[in-house]
């Protein structure tokens, strides 16, 4: 049997050694190479994280945990900084996902971007995140997080950027780096903050010494650090106020939509939280403006989702949506339920952002719903697999998304850290979710073709559509690991809980105390049905009654127009931030440095040389002025001696 | 006799460069003998014993008796790296500027062994005096650098560093000798320059008064330190000297001769006066502080590449400072990693942008676009360069970086957090000059070139790849480098108020 050490440094490393190789032949145009390199990497990793998986399982449940130490990264005074990894209930559902979902992404790549010119780089770049996205889950303490948090910014980064002969691609690049240093500065000022308060950044020996701690209100060290952790949260995971880069970051190909921007990577700040939730819960403060802040996002990005015409962006949006409702659920103290969520809107989104790929692929780089239409025809495996997510996302049972949606949403409802308001906010979000995901199905796959005649749409060749059809088995059976109680008595067998069962134990012990099944019934049907009156008004304005999307746009007028510019928050941070800094530094510059230092050294420079000038006359050689400097001098000694 | 043959020898090297009947030979007997020089240098870690605190490979000759000043070379924890980084960077810059300086090859190679040896003498001189000397007498092969090899201001360009660091010098001098001056009255009569004389001084110190000896001598010492590290607002010296200088020039002044500043606080200002360093901590960290930012900021609207490398190098010193002026062993740490740190990415950028310049003969932010697609291995070396400057995890700025703003962090919340948008500020100025000058379409300033000619050639290559090896490796496995620092780092940290250095004796018979 190979040792847990072993198997660790394979799952981390295979796609690091995957990125060497393709990086050093950066300039091979050699896709399927290139892509067989770096997915083979990928799939290695999967397996190891299966390996891995199934290696917890066989332990006893209150101590599933495989650690292996490394080395000593960073040893000064009291502060050690370990490379040393942890795979518990949590982080094993996390490598499954990344991996797994990677798997798929990178063999949907080499059919992706067999037309481009530089396949190499971009699977050395994929198997770079992969590296730094185990990094991030596997730490057990909050550096090694903190390097792989960094590490999957800077490939997020590359990635969206990696047509960078376009301006707006690398402009999008740059925007989501530095809108993510913003957070990382937070991040990192969450570390010292912990590291000052408990000597360690250790997850476990966080965890250890929280029982010591009684801490309520704002200033104590525990709400801080979470606060700044989430601001690092806001960050990474594109929450209020800082998810304005991940719409832009669209701009990278569309299979790191799926990977980074969807399944994995935008879902660091939750996973970061249910890691941390130990330490969350004494911060109830930094919670409720979790919960507050993650509604919030919900309904505001499912509100600009409604006036999306770029398939990605709506997805884009949907994204930042669906982040909300995670980060409602672990506001709420729902950690299980996040993290369920999480999983299950892998699997759904990245199905539906790959399927957005096969669809930009067979329209030629088109990415305007407008132009679409009537898809469904012509790539029936793509329309039928996008079906699926559809239903999943907007939350029919069976469906995976209804599961972990609902289960969120109840313990908004019912739990003891939740409100009602905060579950009206997350049912009219779901309500508006159901609405623009239907108006995208509308207008992407149904009614009449509006391609241009210059395209003939295809479907996708095998290597993208198994993928899919992979994803879409996922996105159904995915949430049936977490059926509710409440339904699970009506189902023969009582099938159990379980994600709950696996991942509790890990979870810090926290009692919600839910509400009775029947009120979590009738929330249950409250929420389909809205959902299914949502999308099927949507199927209506968009297929049948055409007129009526205009007319309502015409009636809501300027708020309209403010949803669809996006609030204006872009225009807010350029305006009213970015560009009066730049002025700033432009000001300081001329006027301090050139005008202000310079001149008074100048100036001291001046001095000291007029006053050897001016000294320089007193010696001219002239005998007769001498004589008059002796007098002169010999009368003023007299004066001083006399008087 | 190791660390007087590593000051001394490249005296002797430029001599025979001076002696060499062809130009020709120049180029590669100096890149020869530096090479030999640093293998050299690296018989320090042969002898040179991790875990101790103390002054090792001492040698000590008097000189001036009368004066009590001696021949005084001594190596420990502080200085060991900046030493190593030193002889590490000479075949570099050699390499650098092998197609970069056309006329007076021979003056050039001279100037540049002269100043190996200044630059070694002022990181190894354990006697006031001799320090002194050889930190004024490094100021004047730059001078001449700059002076002959610079770009078209350079007169004034050299004349401002020269005279504003020599004005911060004159100060220091005179403090020297106020300390000599006392030790004959403190000892017994016998004056001594020592350093390790002067640690055990104690001079008096009045809390909130101007005008008590303690505070006016630090002032002297930490104004000469300040105006060549440069802390703001003495810094304006700095992009002038940098935009003007030689790439070479400008490679040493901000990898090795910045840090006599940095390391001039460590050495003496710290530990000769620790209660004025203390009760005036709070201006030196604002000042710090403020130059993170303001450098930051300024950097950020640069037009000119170089200049823009030249701000960001105002602000990384202020992270330096505010890292040591945090006065706990994760700032003094995060601190001198740093100033390592500094001196290979600011140094790998300054080549870069050297090796671009000689191309294209622009150094304008404007005139550039989509260098990438023309320039793939130029670029992303640069890109790596870039990540270590902005301290991108697993490179070796992160290491320093986080270092200093954990001391920083604990020594002042508020202090901590301003520094810590130092960390946002470091990304936007970089990111947004890689993005200007790689991504984007071809400018129609580089499409004039063949992408043969833009790339890197495998001289570059050579030239680049231990400086990647080097940011990764200090990234990665820090306690390689820490380890021989880490004791007396400690030592300076837990004993800054009767701050003492012994010298060690290897095996009983240590070179006296």
């Amino acid at each position: 049997m190979i040792s847990s050490d072993v198997l660790l440094a394979t799952l981390v490393l295979a796609p690091l050694i995957g990125f060497f190789i393709n990086g050093l032949r950066f300039r091979s145009s050699d896709c399927q190479t290139a892509g067989i390199i770096a997915s083979g990497a990928a799939i290695i990793s999967f397996i190891t994280s299966v390996v891995l998986t199934l290696r917890l399982v066989a332990l006893p449940k209150d101590g599933r945990q495989i650690t292996a130490h490394f080395f000593d990264w960073m040893l000064v005074g009291d502060f050690s900084a370990q490379v040393s990894f942890l795979v518990d209930p949590i982080s094993a559902i996390m490598i499954l996902v990344v991996t797994g979902v990677g798997s798929l992404i990178h063999i949907f790549s080499i059919g992706y971007m067999s037309h481009d010119a530089r396949p190499a780089k971009y699977f050395a770049y994929l198997n770079l995140f992969l590296f730094n996205m185990l990094l991030l889950v596997l730490g057990d303490n909050l550096l090694i997080m903190f390097v792989g948090w960094e590490g999957v910014g800077l490939c997020s980064y590359l990635l969206i950027g990696f047509w960078f002969t376009d301006k707006e691609k690398a402009a999008a690049g740059m925007k989501a780096f530095i809108t993510n240093r913003i957070g990382d500065a937070g991040f990192l000022l969450g570390i010292f903050t912990l590291f000052f308060a408990f000597g360690t950044v250790n997850f476990a020996e966080l965890a250890a010494r929280m029982p010591e701690v009684a801490e309520v209100g704002w200033t104590g060290p525990i709400a801080l650090a979470c606060l700044f952790l989430f601001i690092g949260a806001t960050g990474k995971s594109a929450q209020i106020p800082l998810y304005v880069w991940l719409p832009d970051a669209m701009a990278g190909p569309t299979p790191v939509s799926a990977l980074i921007h969807a399944a994995t990577m935008v879902t660091a700040g939750v996973y970061m939280i249910v890691r941390m939730s130990h330490v969350f819960v004494l911060a109830p403060n930094v919670m409720m403006l979790i919960a507050v802040v993650g509604a919030l996002t919900a309904l505001l990005a499912a509100l600009i989702g409604f006036t999306q015409n770029d398939i990605k962006k709506v997805l884009a949006y949907s994204t930042v949506s669906q982040l909300g409702f995670m980060f409602l659920g672990v506001g709420v103290g729902a950690f299980m339920p996040a993290m369920f969520h999480l999983m299950t809107h892998a699997f759904f989104k990245a199905l539906m952002f790959l399927g957005s790929g096969s669809v930009i692929h067979a329209m030629h780089e088109e990415q305007d719903i407008r132009k679409m239409g009537g898809l469904a025809k012509k790539m029936p495996i793509t329309h039928g697999t996008f079906l699926i997510g559809w239903l999943a996302i907007i939350g029919i049972p069976p469906f995976a998304g209804f599961f972990s949606k609902d289960e969120i949403l109840w313990y908004t409802m019912a739990g003891k850290m939740g409100h009602p308001l905060l579950w009206l906010i997350g049912a009219l979000a779901a309500i508006g979710t159901a609405f623009y995901m239907t108006r995208l199905m509308a207008l992407v796959f149904w009614g009449e073709s509006r391609v241009d005649s210059k395209v003939h749409p295809h479907e996708a060749p095998l290597n993208m559509t198994i993928p899919l059809i992979i994803l879409a088995v996922l996105s159904l059976v995915g949430g049936w690991v977490g059926i509710p109680h409440a339904l699970a008595q009506f189902i023969p067998g009582h099938p159990p809980h379980l994600l709950g069962d696996w991942i509790k134990p890990a979870l810090v012990p926290l009692d919600l105390e839910a509400g009775p099944v029947v009120l979590e019934l009738i929330l249950m049907l409250v929420s389909v049905v809205l959902a299914s009156v949502s999308a099927w008004f949507a199927y209506d304005s968009y297929l049948k009654n055409k007129a009526r999307p205009t007319e309502i746009k015409e009636r809501l007028g300027k708020a309209y127009d403010i949803v669809a510019n996006k609030y204006y928050v872009d225009e807010f941070y350029f305006g009213k931030i970015i560009n009066p800094l730049v002025g700033l530094s432009k000001g300081l510059w001329a006027y301090v440095d050139v005008n202000f230092i310079d001149k008074t050294t100048y100036f001291l420079a001046d001095l000291v040389q007029g006053g050897g000038r001016a000294l320089r006359s007193l010696h001219n050689g002239n005998l007769q002025q001498y004589a008059m400097y002796i007098v002169v001098g010999l009368l003023l000694a007299l004066f001083y001696v006399l008087y | 006799m190791l660390l007087s043959a590593l000051i001394f020898l490249p005296l002797l090297y430029a001599a025979v460069i001076g002696a060499l009947p062809r130009t020709e030979w120049i180029r590669p007997t100096a890149l020869a003998l530096s090479l030999v020089h640093l293998i050299l240098g690296l018989g320090i870690f042969l002898q040179f014993e991790k875990g101790v605190a103390a002054l090792q490979l001492v040698e000590k000759t008097p000189w001036l008796e009368q004066f009590g000043v001696h021949y005084f070379v001594g190596i420990d924890g502080i200085s060991l790296w900046l030493v190593v980084m030193t002889l590490a960077l000479t075949p570099l810059v050699i390499l650098g500027s092998w197609t970069s300086i056309e006329n007076r090859t021979k003056t050039f190679h001279v100037s540049l062994f002269a100043l190996l040896t200044t630059m070694l003498g002022s990181f190894l001189a354990m006697d006031a005096i001799l320090f002194y000397i050889f930190f004024e007498a490094s100021l004047i092969p730059m001078y001449f650098m700059i002076g002959i090899w610079g770009g078209p201001r350079r007169i004034y360009a050299t004349v401002k560093f020269f005279v504003y660091t020599m004005l911060g010098s004159l100060l220091m001098l005179a403090a020297i000798i106020a300390l000599m001056l006392m030790t004959a009255h403190q000892m017994g009569g016998q004056m001594s320059a020592s350093l390790l004389d002067f640690y055990q001084l104690q001079i008096p110190f009045v809390a909130g008064e101007w005008l008590t000896t303690q505070t006016l001598l630090m002032f002297a010492f930490a104004i000469a330190f300040a105006i060549k590290v440069p802390m703001f607002p003495f810094h304006t010296w700095l992009p002038d000297a940098h935009v003007e200088a030689p790439t070479p020039g400008s490679v040493i002044l901000a990898a090795v001769m910045l840090k006599m500043g940095s390391y001039g606080f460590m050495r003496m200002a710290f530990p000769l006066f620790p209660d004025a360093i203390e009760y005036w901590a709070w201006l030196f960290v604002f000042i710090s502080a403020f130059g993170i930012v303001y450098g930051a900021l300024v950097a950020m609207v640069q037009p000119d590449i170089k200049k823009l490398v030249a701000y960001s190098s105002v602000s990384h010193m202020g992270y330096i400072m505010l890292g040591l002026f945090a006065f706990n062993i994760f700032g003094m740490t995060g601190g001198l990693y740093q100033m390592l740190n500094h001196g290979i990415s600011t140094g790998a950028l300054f080549l870069l942008v050297g090796m671009i310049y000689e191309r294209t003969h622009s150094r304008q932010i404007s005139d550039y676009g989509g260098l990438a697609q023309a320039a793939p291995w130029f670029s992303i070396v640069f890109l790596i360069v870039t990540m270590s400057s902005i301290a991108v995890p697993l490179t070796n700025g992160f290491v320093g970086e986080f270092l200093i703003l954990l001391g920083a962090f604990s020594a002042s919340k508020i202090y901590g957090a301003i520094a810590v948008t130092g960390v946002i500020l470091g990304a936007a100025y970089m990111l947004w000059m890689v993005k200007r000058v790689f991504f984007g379409p071809l400018s129609p300033m580089l499409s004039k070139y063949s992408p043969e000619k833009l790339d890197m050639n495998w001289r570059e290559k050579v030239l680049m790849a231990p400086l990647v090896v080097l940011i990764f490796w200090m990234g990665i496995l820090p306690n390689h480098f820490l380890d021989w620092s880490r004791e007396s780092l400690e030592h300076l940290v837990n004993n800054r108020y009767t701050y003492e250095l012994s010298i060690h004796e290897k095996d009983g018979h240590d070179g006296r």
